[in-house]
């Protein structure tokens, strides 16, 4: 029937599921007006899937792999985030999941400062059978990262994964360490550090942008890894930082054990994020 | 930090300056304006709406219309509106023995912190606090919370490492606190997803069994929409008495806590604002309400 109306679309409605994604507001506005633009072309039954497609056209091809190994020593990743984001936790699943895959790893406890950072990290090491590489208390986490660098190559290692502290991204001086960690993973090998990955709990709002931002400043990040979506949070955030920084999620986090990990997968990820 | 809020709400009213007159257009552009300042500092979208429309009354007020800078006053009206939701009935903790704080909240919002400074803070005002570790789930949080005691020299109670049963654990705690002449108890918990119901039903279980009178929900200043979820079913499974702001020392604007203080009407009692564990304050709803309209 053609004179039959089509449904209007509740463009308030639709902004409301992308704001409570945690997409942020200005990208949800963005988004809407990007639809509305597409005027009557799109009714109340399709506007769901029109506005995932949008979103899938701000995300990037969702499974670039991590550097595969070389005979020239270990490819190192370097884990960082603000506090209690997940670090700890995602660096014993990452190295689970390389070596699921086949490959060597070892793990690095350069979160020297908080209690029973290394303990926590051993626990998980002993675990998953992942040998990991400590420094003494309170040691620089450079100088941890460079030995476990060293003892890494000496095994033959394919991945160093460095676990760090967490700091908040407006502390100067914790960001300037950071560089520094960088700084020294590339003494011995200039290429290193191959990944920088970004830890962001799927339950933060509009700061995780801005987190983003000046982990990037400091250690040009790589990519990012999103925790704790089996939570509610939906971490649209990660749209938005991909929207503004160009930076790509790497995996997912959705429980507590290691197994509750796995590469992003970004059509999935769009089909629960509304 | 200079504020740009208001100085947008004073663009929005410039033109209008000497007119002595208001138009509700003009009213209702500042509103838009202060929506996106709120939706910009992740307070929950419908309590953003029911907070605008709350205000909305008064600002349309004869005062407001009729001031030489209702831009400025209406930025007022919502600050100081703010300011009073986050914090009108500020409540001192309910010590009263058998005195039992119970922590409780997400992964990783400062639970173990946050246990270790306000035992610092009982002591420092002259109570004996005891820490109980009910973390047995997360890999070395028993150490965690042990290495913090140490530090600030409070007895803690540590279960073994294999033990499961979080009740048994609580049994042996108070069993453990008649030999130890404390006079508060803080209980440290595991993190856990709200809408994860066996771990929910666990603390409830938990609860049930101690019956503290202070159960604090530890919430991350930088949480975003999830917020008010959270914050329900916490407060249904366990009634929480009050609310921590962890990290406040970052630069999120918090509005998580205004979503959390307005679903559950439960005040904000503390907050986090450093790693350290001397770094934690009372509450100050007024700096808050500042900081989520980016003042
Ligand atoms: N539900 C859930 N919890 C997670 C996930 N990833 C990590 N966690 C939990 O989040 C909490 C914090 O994790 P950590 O790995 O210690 O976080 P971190 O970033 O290393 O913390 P800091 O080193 O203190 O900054 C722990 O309770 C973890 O079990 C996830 O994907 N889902
Ligand atoms: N900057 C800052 N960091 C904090 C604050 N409170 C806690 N932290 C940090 O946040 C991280 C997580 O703190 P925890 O106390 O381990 O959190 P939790 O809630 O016990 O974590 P789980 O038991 O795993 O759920 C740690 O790195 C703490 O040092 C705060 O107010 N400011
Ligand atoms: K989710
Ligand atoms: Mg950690
Ligand atoms: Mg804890």
């Amino acid at each position: 029937n053609t004179f039959k109306r089509s449904p209007k679309v509740d463009w308030d409605e639709l902004e409301e599921l992308l704001v409570t994604s945690d997409i942020g507001i200005r990208l949800a506005m963005e988004i809407v007006d990007d639809l509305r633009d597409k005027g009557r072309k799109i009714d109340a039954d399709d506007v769901i899937a029109e506005c995932r497609k949008v979103v899938m056209e701000r995300l990037p091809d969702s499974t670039k792999p991590l550097p595969l190994p070389t005979s020239d020593g270990p490819r190192v990743i370097l884990v960082v985030g603000v506090n209690g984001t997940g670090k700890t936790t995602s660096c014993a699943k990452l190295g689970h999941y390389l070596q699921s895959k086949g490959h060597s790893v070892v793990l690095a406890a350069a979160d020297t400062f908080r209690a029973a950072a290394v303990e926590q990290l051993e626990t998980w090491a002993q675990r998953l059978n992942l040998p990991m590489v400590k420094g003494a208390p309170n040691a620089d986490p450079s100088s941890v990262c460079f030995d476990a660098y060293q003892s890494a190559k000496a095994r033959g290692a394919d991945y160093l994964i460095c676990d760090t502290a967490g700091r908040l991204h407006n502390r100067n001086n914790l960001m300037a360490e950071l560089s520094k960690i960088r700084r020294t993973l590339g003494k011995t090998d200039n290429t290193s550090p191959h990944e920088v990955i970004l830890v962001v709990d799927a339950t933060t709002g509009g700061n995780a942008v801005q987190q983003a931002k000046e982990f990037h400043k400091a250690t040009e990040l790589t990519g990012l890894i999103v925790t704790k979506l089996d939570g509610s949070g939906k971490g649209g955030c990660v749209v938005a930082i991909q929207n503004e920084l160009d930076i790509p999620t790497r995996f997912i986090g959705t429980g507590e054990q290691a197994k509750d990990f796995a590469p992003f997968d970004a059509s999935q990820y769009v089909e629960e994020l509304m | 930090m200079f504020n740009q809020l208001s100085d947008k709400l004073e663009g929005v009213f410039k033109n209008l300056r000497g007119q002595g007159k208001l138009s509700e257009r003009n009213i209702k552009d500042a509103m838009t304006e202060v929506r996106l300042a709120l939706l910009e500092a992740d307070v929950d979208y419908s309590v953003a709406r029911d907070f605008i429309s709350s205000v909305r009354d008064e600002a349309m007020g004869e005062k407001v219309l009729k001031s030489v800078t209702p831009g400025q006053q209406i930025v007022k009206i919502f600050r100081d509106k703010l300011a009073e939701l986050l914090g009108g009935d500020q409540a001192p903790l309910e010590l009263t023995p058998p005195a039992r704080i119970l922590m409780v909240g997400l992964n990783g919002a400062g639970k173990t912190t946050t246990s270790a400074k306000l035992a610092l803070r009982l002591k420092k005002e002259g109570r004996r606090p005891l820490l109980v570790a009910c973390d047995l789930f997360r890999p070395a949080a028993i150490d965690q919370l042990e290495t913090l005691a140490r530090e600030i020299d409070v007895p803690v109670f540590t279960p073994d490492r294999d033990e499961k049963n979080v009740i048994k654990v609580a049994k042996q705690a108070l069993k453990w606190a008649e030999t130890q002449n404390g006079t508060v108890m803080i209980f440290d918990t595991a993190g856990r997803q709200e809408i994860d119901d066996a771990l929910i039903r666990e603390l409830e279980d938990l609860q049930k069994f101690l019956q503290a009178k202070e159960v604090l929900l530890v919430a991350d200043s930088a949480t975003g929409q999830q917020a008010v979820n959270v914050a329900k079913r916490f407060d249904e499974a366990v009634g929480i008495s009050g609310i921590v702001l962890t990290k406040l020392d970052g630069d999120a604007r918090g509005g998580a806590a205004l979503s959390m203080r307005s679903v559950t009407g439960k005040p904000i009692k503390f907050s986090g604002v450093g790693e350290k564990i001397a770094d934690f304050e009372a509450f100050v709803p007024d700096r808050l309400a500042d900081r989520m309209l980016g003042m």
